[in-house]
């Protein structure tokens, strides 16, 4: 590992400053276990990194009625230990669970996770369907950004340098709803995804599909979306669904599965995950945490 | 640029001049003489590093040590500082370990579950040890001993 000097602000202004003054050559640290690892293999060899542990606002976790606040110093551990997490926001509760494992969980953030921005990230379908919106720090003021446009491409987002995500917030559903999220991957522990997909629906039967792991970034199926409006899941609806959902994305082969076969398994899991949030509205689904494959 | 640290290691000050970038691992066995925590894969996905910071699971090997300055890390040994626990005996009897590798990383992982959670069924004791890979794959007995020394308790 290259050695790089090493910070530990305790203010928001603080890290921002220390962030505009080396510019590309800080990395920010929350849990390290993305970070730290790429400091290992030498793909990245900052000047100084800057560890925002030392910052009290950021371990807020809160909902204030109307938003869920994460603050960047969240782990997925305290996601899930949360009672409000699970109680309204249960499929970011579900996805937080496929996560990795415990040991990885009680250090990696939500918002390292959605920052790292890997194609895989497990967090992200489930900020997509809840239309998540990223709250980002910079010297003139925070700006609020939502989710849908805050992936750029792997491991890119619109970050700039000086600019800290502080919090993602996610507006509590006033509807009966339900949702699910589905992480297919070869083994439990530390797997990542072939494919992740997140669908939610309400009582208005409107609703809503992202994938991670199939294409560049995290996506939403808009078209899927669009068709499903109103519509009940009868067999040839799913059908029609899954064959636009999969048009939002553009999988790889990779070590972990090929590309025909997250195409293939893609429609088979958005069938399967928005007939699984279809019965959790209506009371009468698996519960949510329960292996779905 | 080298950096004092004070932590609290197994119950005992610590100060230790470090680099930024040495891991937590590489600090504990190689200069602080801690040989339980075990490299593995190098990249947290094997667990057999794992200590306890603050008494939560972590992965020492993608911890830089200078994170945990003015905090508390528990290794095996000081787990076992006043012999061995419940757990460790289970294990024993259970003929748990072969190669022994994964073990430190496995009661590490087990006891936090234990914890947390004292009375865990056996989908919870294989979730929570999902992370802790053993190559010898005596999966079935460490699940055993852990079940088993939950009953007891």
């Amino acid at each position: 590992m290259n050695n790089f000097d090493y910070a530990k602000p305790s203010t928001i202004p603080e890290a921002i400053s220390l962030y505009k003054k080396y510019g590309e050559k800080a990395k920010l640290l929350l849990g390290g276990t993305d970070l730290v690892v790429m400091l290992d293999d030498g793909v990245i060899q900052p000047d100084i990194v800057i560890d925002l542990k030392g910052i009290d606002e950021l371990k807020k976790l809160e909902f204030d009625g109307e938003f869920l606040h994460i603050g960047a110093r969240v782990t997925f551990n305290e996601l899930i230990d949360s009672e409000v997490v699970k109680e309204k926001f249960p499929i970011l509760w579900e996805a937080s669970r496929t996560i990795a494992s415990t040991g990885v969980r009680n250090r990696a953030t939500l918002v390292g996770n959605i920052c790292s921005a890997v194609p895989s990230a497990d967090s992200a379908p489930a900020l997509l369907v809840c239309n998540a919106i990223v709250v980002i720090a910079t010297d003139s003021g925070d700006k609020e950004v939502p989710i849908t446009e805050f992936f750029v491409g792997p491991r890119r987002t619109i970050l700039k340098p000086g600019e800290i995500v502080k919090e993602v917030k996610i507006r509590a559903s006033n509807k009966k709803f339900g949702g699910s999220y589905i992480k297919l991957g070869r083994y439990d522990g530390e797997d990542l995804a072939q494919v992740g997909v997140a669908t939610t629906v309400n009582e208005d039967k409107e609703y809503s599909i992202a994938f991670c792991a199939v294409a560049p970034k995290p996506v939403r199926a808009k078209e899927a979306e669009e068709f499903l409006k109103g519509k009940d899941l009868t067999d040839e609806v799913l059908e029609e669904a899954a064959k636009l959902a999969v048009k939002a994305i553009s999988p790889i082969s990779d070590i972990r599965a090929s590309k025909e076969y997250r195409l293939y398994v893609s429609g088979v899991l958005v069938k399967r995950s928005l007939k699984t949030s279809f019965a959790r509205m209506n009371g009468n689904g698996p519960k949510y945490g329960e292996r779905l494959v | 640029m080298k950096k004092e640290i004070n932590f609290t290691l197994n119950g005992n000050p610590v100060k230790i001049e470090v680099m930024p970038n040495e891991k937590l691992l590489d600090v504990l066995r190689d200069r602080l003489g801690i040989k339980s925590p075990k490299h593995g894969c190098g990249r947290g996905e094997c667990g057999a590093c794992s200590v306890l910071l603050n008494g939560k699971s972590i992965r020492s090997c993608i911890t830089l040590a200078i994170e945990v300055d003015g905090q508390e890390i528990t290794t095996l040994e000081g787990l076992e500082k006043n012999g061995m626990t419940d757990l460790q005996k289970s294990f024993l009897q259970h003929n748990s370990f072969q190669c022994g590798f994964c073990a430190p990383g496995m009661t590490i992982t087990a006891t936090e579950l234990l914890n947390k959670n004292p009375h865990p069924d056996e989908e919870e004791v294989r979730e929570a040890i999902a992370g802790n890979l053993c190559r010898c794959t005596g999966y079935q007995n460490i699940i055993d001993a852990i079940l088993d020394v939950s009953k007891k308790e």
